[in-house]
């Protein structure tokens, strides 16, 4: 079992017939996922490199019977997208997009609260990221540009804030031999959909994920939450690390959720609460792998 | 985005927000006429920089005559600031405001931005304002009220009612922090602000509510539809080579160490100065090249690296998945050659045609080194920068 994308997945691409998203989806159909065709406004009734594509994320659902997609819009429209797929009923949406304003994203997260009171019966939608390089599931398929040459097949479950840093997490577990159920990218800005404690509860829930690699960053205070939550539920081997030990106060690095802002969100005081909480937690970004091999005992 | 404390006051007002009468002043002749319209005799002197901490420092004062304000004025423009919040080299003043004096009967604290753990905006209040407020928080977190704002529903009267009443004001005072309220969120939402903090807020000795002080970020992300805030930035008061690296569309951050780094992702660039550093080095900067590690990227980055004159090596830590490091080897030889890059390279790098990529790079004659992970990388890097 793989943590919410598998080979039952039927994936639409918002923004297909831009070029992010055709080279990703060519990617992902590469990798064994079922993608079923896109979403540009205006250009419904067309195909493009052999998939249809759809004025509206409700139509596109309707005719290819989608469960899932994956958004390659830009940041003025990016929430728009969001809210247009959590409408149609998607279980599951991730938005690759870097660059949404928070005001869009705040508005985006009360109308997914409210879908439930807008369309009774309906599943809730799970929003990974935005600004995030989406799932992948090895073996199975992925929804993102995580590249797929890296990954195994295997035990580990990796949930992380930064994008490269956790293609370099997936890339020493397999050097390693150890391999992935599913990696999970949240995203690096303030406000994203799906947080630590949501990845480490379908984790914690999966039989196949054996341990948990978590990577965070300077900014916020989800690292500290977490930290609670595994210390009170999570029952399997964590082995974190945090980016920004060197980070200067009121910075803005890059993500724009990693900022240490008022003194709060460093990444000491993040590392020492999963310490406190039983996380083996590594100062080197190079020793993930190598502590997760350590705290399984092989 | 930052902007200064006067160019707040503006946009605030723009709102509805009451604020002191004053202007801008680039000169000690305007700042004396400004003075003059103002009618005084007193008038406040500000300096006008992008960090708090300007009172204690000498940034603030009060001119009793017109003249007065013009001497201060003088002397405060091209001085440089040091304050808790500058870092011990301080900023070159270049602006300062001019403002009314006036009558303080009480200082309050008030601030808006968004909360991340419950994803809503927050109201931060406190009946002591004209302090450090992480101050106030830590040591008598009592006095700070909180009131977290339904999206949907905005700021409901009863809760702006709620945060007047907790910072002791009533009567009139307390429909005037209720309107005032309105007005800042209103100013939050529209302005795509990440901050608005007033610190103080007064109450007059007339028994007026007024912003004596005005902080605004905005949010980087939503710039792009508001020209007009957009074109509050300051230069001036940023780093002249993080000016340069932005106009590339380089994410880059200047600071104090030896060791240039340029990555491919910002949680990657962060660890790379970490791990520069858990090897003993210190990193130059914060540089992510993104998702372009293109040639033109690449020659952009270096350009940008080696203006820091304090750079003696410089790694390299590209993770491109299905990135070609051939094609990434190429972008990188051109540019050192072209632009005689003069200190040593260490370059780790992983994607596709990682092996060919190196056979380059080693093939080049130039003064690169290669790794095979990030902790080699780190600690070849670390050795190259002592020599």
């Amino acid at each position: 079992m793989s943590v919410l994308l598998d080979t039952n997945t039927r994936l639409i691409v918002q923004g297909l017939t831009g070029r992010e998203g055709t080279f990703h989806a060519r990617q992902a159909q590469a990798y064994g996922t079922t993608v079923v065709g896109g979403v540009t406004p205006g250009k419904g009734g067309t195909t493009h490199e052999g998939w249809p594509i759809f004025n509206t994320v409700h139509e596109a659902v309707e005719q290819t019977g989608a469960n899932a997609s994956v958004i390659f819009v830009p940041p003025p429209f990016a929430a728009d997208a969001i809210m247009e797929a959590a409408d149609a009923g998607l279980a599951l949406v991730v938005c690759i997009t870097e660059g949404i304003p928070v005001v869009d994203m705040l508005k985006a997260m009360t109308f997914l609260d409210g879908a439930a009171r807008r369309r009774p019966g309906q599943p809730p939608t799970r929003l990974i990221g935005p600004n995030c390089p989406g799932i992948i599931s090895p073996g199975k398929g992925k929804a993102g540009i995580i590249p797929h040459n890296i990954v195994r097949e295997g035990r580990i479950g990796i949930v992380s804030k930064s994008g490269t840093l956790t293609y370099e997490a997936i890339h020493q577990l397999t050097r390693v031999g150890m391999g992935q159920t599913t990696c999970i990218g949240i995203g690096g800005d303030p406000l994203i959909g799906t947080n630590f404690i949501d990845a480490l509860a379908l984790f914690q829930a999966d039989p196949d994920t054996e341990a948990v690699i978590m990577i965070g960053e300077i900014g916020g205070s989800a690292e500290e939450d977490a930290a609670e939550w595994i210390r009170q539920h999570f029952r399997k081997p964590v082995v974190g690390f945090i980016a920004g030990q060197t980070a200067p106060p009121g910075r803005r690095m890059g993500h724009a959720g990693a900022i240490i802002a008022g003194g709060k969100g460093t990444a000491r005081e993040k590392m020492a609460a999963l310490d406190a909480a039983g996380v083996r937690v590594v100062k080197s970004p190079a020793d993930m792998g190598t502590a997760l091999k350590e705290v399984l005992g092989r | 985005m930052k902007i200064h404390e006067y160019q707040a006051k503006a946009v605030l007002a723009r709102f509805g927000v009451p604020v002191p009468r004053g202007e801008v002043a680039f000169s000690a002749a305007e700042a004396g006429e400004i003075a003059r319209r103002l009618g005084g005799p007193v008038s406040v002197v500000k300096a006008q920089i992008h960090a708090g901490g300007r009172g204690k420092g000498g940034g603030v004062k009060l001119a009793r005559s017109v003249e007065e304000a013009e001497q201060l004025a003088a002397r405060m423009i091209g001085m440089t600031l040091v304050t808790h919040q500058t870092g011990p080299e301080g900023k070159k003043v270049g602006r300062v405001l001019i403002e009314e004096g006036l009558q303080i009967e009480r200082e309050l604290y008030l601030s808006i931005l968004i909360d991340r753990a419950t994803q809503q905006p927050v109201i931060i209040a406190s009946a002591a304002g004209g302090m450090d407020i992480e101050e106030v928080a830590a040591k008598t977190p009592g006095k700070i009220v909180k009131e977290y704002v339904d999206r949907g529903a905005g700021i409901v009267p009863f809760q702006a009612r709620k945060i007047a009443f907790a910072i002791g004001l009533d009567g009139v005072l307390a429909g005037k922090m209720v309107k005032l309220l309105a007005s800042i969120y209103r100013a939050f939402l529209e302005t795509d602000a990440s901050l608005i903090e007033i610190n103080p807020l007064i109450v007059t000795g007339g028994g007026d509510l007024l912003a004596l002080d005005a902080k605004v970020t905005f949010d980087d992300n939503a710039l792009y539809r508001h020209p007009d805030l957009k074109d509050l930035r300051d230069l001036t008061e940023e780093d002249p080579l993080e000016v340069e690296a932005s106009k590339f569309s380089l994410n880059y951050i200047r600071l104090d160490g030896n060791i240039g780094c340029m990555v491919n992702g910002a949680g990657l660039a962060m660890a790379t100065m970490d791990i520069i550093k858990l090897a003993g080095g210190e990193p130059a900067n914060f540089l992510d090249v993104g998702g372009g590690a293109n040639a033109e990227q690449i020659k952009n980055a270096f350009r940008i690296l080696m203006a820091d004159r304090n750079v003696k090596a410089v790694l390299i830590n590209i993770f491109g998945g299905i990135l070609r490091c051939d094609i990434l080897a190429q972008g990188v030889i051109a540019a050192v050659q072209e632009l005689h890059v003069p200190v040593p390279i260490v370059i780790r790098m992983e994607g596709t045609n990682v092996e060919e990529g190196k056979r380059m790079l080693r093939d080049s004659g130039l003064n690169f080194t290669t790794a095979d992970s990030m902790g080699e990388a780190a600690e070849r890097v670390v050795r190259l920068a002592g020599q």
